[in-house]
């Protein structure tokens, strides 16, 4: 269509082009470019400002767990971000593994099953679960849950010990790896919920009658048309999740008794996230230290990067059977 | 195969709005019978009470009976769903799970009965329910691909097979041809000509052709006035409907349209 004789296709007049036409795309335009340069900008900074550490860094910086970076001038800084990233995404893993199952079910009870007046009501208070700050929800954990989950603790690791994730001896405070995914879980509730909500409501119409006239009950016609429907939405809301558990430094560094180690008893206390590490470290950094949490930061940065392209690429495999 | 549907009395609101007032017919089995009537009459809640599929509406009820054969499917004791595996539903946009292959979708209404069907069983009732649908010979070699890369005939034939592989006693179709174009709609029309052999058949249809083409019944419905309930004008033989009706209404409407 493009390429026929403009003389003969109606096509927006050359000479007029509308001021608001013009400032609507322009500022558009900026704002895209903007953001790019922003993501630019960050990125930049942290491998310029990370470098110094990085060049000095006698062990490697991948595999080493210790973190020795808070040296004099004349010292050699030994530090590895191993540890941390194993601790970030388990943490974070963790949470998406505890949270996205009840968000879908939540998500599921508020479009298909309650009331409307209920529907509206649970919409509006997980609405309000995403508005508590997390040094809150810090508290929370700490001063109070993390006692209650004690029982809980003891009974997964007398019955399931077996299994290494649940191997005791239990932590005695509870600041465990535990404690915090379940913790994060919470937080990362009401964002995964409202997102499949969303996408639950939009499930049209057509498919949903076409379940239940072919005899689907309420809960069949939800495997059949809604779920598979609701999907992308809901690795999307998940993925949002997993970038708010990746990236968060208060409620961690609060509850977890940070030792840097790679362990994969959830509870036993030990593990460390970066973000809590560099909130934690970052007042008393010294020498190379600065430089090598900024590195540490990097690989958060990375990490966050990488699974947010995972999910799209979850998102965008199944197309061909999603319109 | 094919039982008869008895409807007296039918009632049917939308929280205090009568939508349709009280419809009695008789619906044979093996023969297909056309409801025509303008838009906004209650043909479509109307054929939806036929398999409770109204009940999807938060505030639709109904008083009065509909029997299929000696089952009152509005007996307290009766389960919808049941109802709805026997009264299967075609509508009026194609409407195949888009996440699921030809296949799935042919075989997702026998996967709700038996969920450990062999899969050579399975594989006879895919093929005979495309079979049935005139449908078997355009996609016999792309079982695996998505129902929705289908034109949309096919996708409303699809949607057919779907609906005619776990064998239901009777088929209800709203308006099945209105968003396809001429073609396909005459290869679903001849496709309900060869169902008609082995179920009962309801179509409601807004073209009066097709009604006389398809049909051996036809229902007329009409509204005194917006605001005012539907109801069955005459229902008969649709050669005598079409040439000779009873009522004024009627033959009004017919060669409104016709003539
Ligand atoms: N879900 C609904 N809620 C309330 N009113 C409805 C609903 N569906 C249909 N109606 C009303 O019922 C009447 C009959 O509609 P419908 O059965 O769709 O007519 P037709 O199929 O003959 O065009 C119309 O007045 C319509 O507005
Ligand atoms: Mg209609």
């Amino acid at each position: 269509m493009t390429t026929t004789d403009s003389s003969t296709t109606p096509r927006a007049p050359k000479g007029k082009r509308r001021i608001g036409d013009v400032v609507f795309g322009n500022t558009a335009r900026g704002s895209g470019i903007l953001i790019l340069a922003i993501l630019a900008g960050v990125a930049a900074f942290l491998i310029i400002q990370s470098f110094d550490a990085l060049s000095a860094n006698t062990a490697n910086f991948l595999t080493t767990t210790e973190w020795d970076a808070n040296t004099d001038a004349d010292e050699e800084p030994a530090f590895g971000v191993a540890a941390l990233a194993f601790g970030t995404v388990l943490a974070a893993a963790l949470a998406l593994v505890i949270a996205t199952p009840i968000a879908v079910g939540i998500a599921l009870f508020i479009a298909y099953y309650a009331p409307r007046r209920l529907a509206s009501l649970l919409g509006y208070i997980v609405d309000l679960l995403a508005a508590i700050p997390s040094v809150v929800y810090g508290l929370w954990g700490i001063g109070y849950l993390v006692q209650e989950l004690t029982p809980f603790y003891q009974w997964l690791s007398d019955y399931l010990g077996w299994i290494p994730l649940f191997a005791g001896p239990i932590s005695t405070t509870g600041r465990t790896m535990m404690s915090a995914g379940i913790v994060l879980a919470v937080m990362i509730l009401p964002i995964i919920t409202a997102i499949s909500r969303d996408v639950f409501l939009q499930v049209p119409r057509g498919h949903r009658e076409a379940a239940l006239a072919l005899g689907a009950t309420r809960w069949e016609m939800i495997r059949m048309a809604v779920l598979p429907f609701g999907r992308p939405g809901v690795i999307g809301g998940a993925m949002l999740g997993l970038g708010r558990a990746l990236g968060e430094t208060m409620a961690v560094a609060m509850i977890l008794s940070p030792a840097l180690i790679i362990s994969p008893h959830l509870l036993q206390s030990g593990n460390q996230t970066i973000a809590a590490h560099i909130a934690l470290q970052y007042p008393e950094a010294t020498g190379h230290g600065v430089s090598a949490l900024i590195a540490a930061g990097l690989v958060l940065f990375a990490i966050t990067l990488v699974v947010n392209m995972a999910a799209r690429y979850v998102v965008a495999r199944r197309k061909e059977f999603s319109e | 195969m094919a039982k008869r549907i008895d409807v007296s009395g039918l009632n049917v609101y939308y929280g205090d709005f009568l939508a349709v007032e009280d419809v009695s017919m008789t619906i044979e089995p093996r023969a297909v019978t056309a409801f025509i009537g303008s838009s906004g009459c209650g043909k479509s809640t109307f054929l939806r009470t036929l398999n409770r599929m109204h009940e999807v509406a938060p505030n639709a009820r109904v008083d009065g009976k509909v029997m299929l054969d000696d089952l009152d499917i509005y007996a307290p004791e009766v389960d919808p769903v049941a109802v709805r595996r026997e009264i299967g539903m075609v509508f009026q946009q194609p409407n195949p799970f888009p996440t699921m292959s030809i296949y799935d979708n042919v075989i997702a209404g026998s996967k709700l009965n038996n969920q450990r069907m062999s899969k050579s069983n399975a594989d006879d009732i895919v093929e005979r329910a495309l079979r049935d649908a005139n449908l078997w010979d355009e996609v016999k070699d792309r079982l695996a691909k998505p129902g929705s890369g289908l034109s949309g005939g096919q996708q409303q034939r699809l949607c057919i097979a779907r609906a005619v592989a776990v064998q239901p006693e009777v088929l209800l179709m709203d308006e099945p041809c209105s968003a396809l174009d001429p073609i396909s709609t005459l290869a679903i029309e001849d496709l309900i000509a060869s169902l008609k052999e082995n179920y009962t058949i309801c179509i409601v249809t807004h073209n009066m052709q097709q009604a006389a083409r398809v049909s051996d019944q036809t229902a007329f419905f009409n509204l005194a006035g917006t605001g005012q309930p539907g109801r069955l004008i005459e229902m008969g033989e649709t050669n005598k409907i079409f040439t000779k009706p009873d009522k004024k209404e009627t033959e009004n409407y017919i060669t409104g349209r016709f003539g």
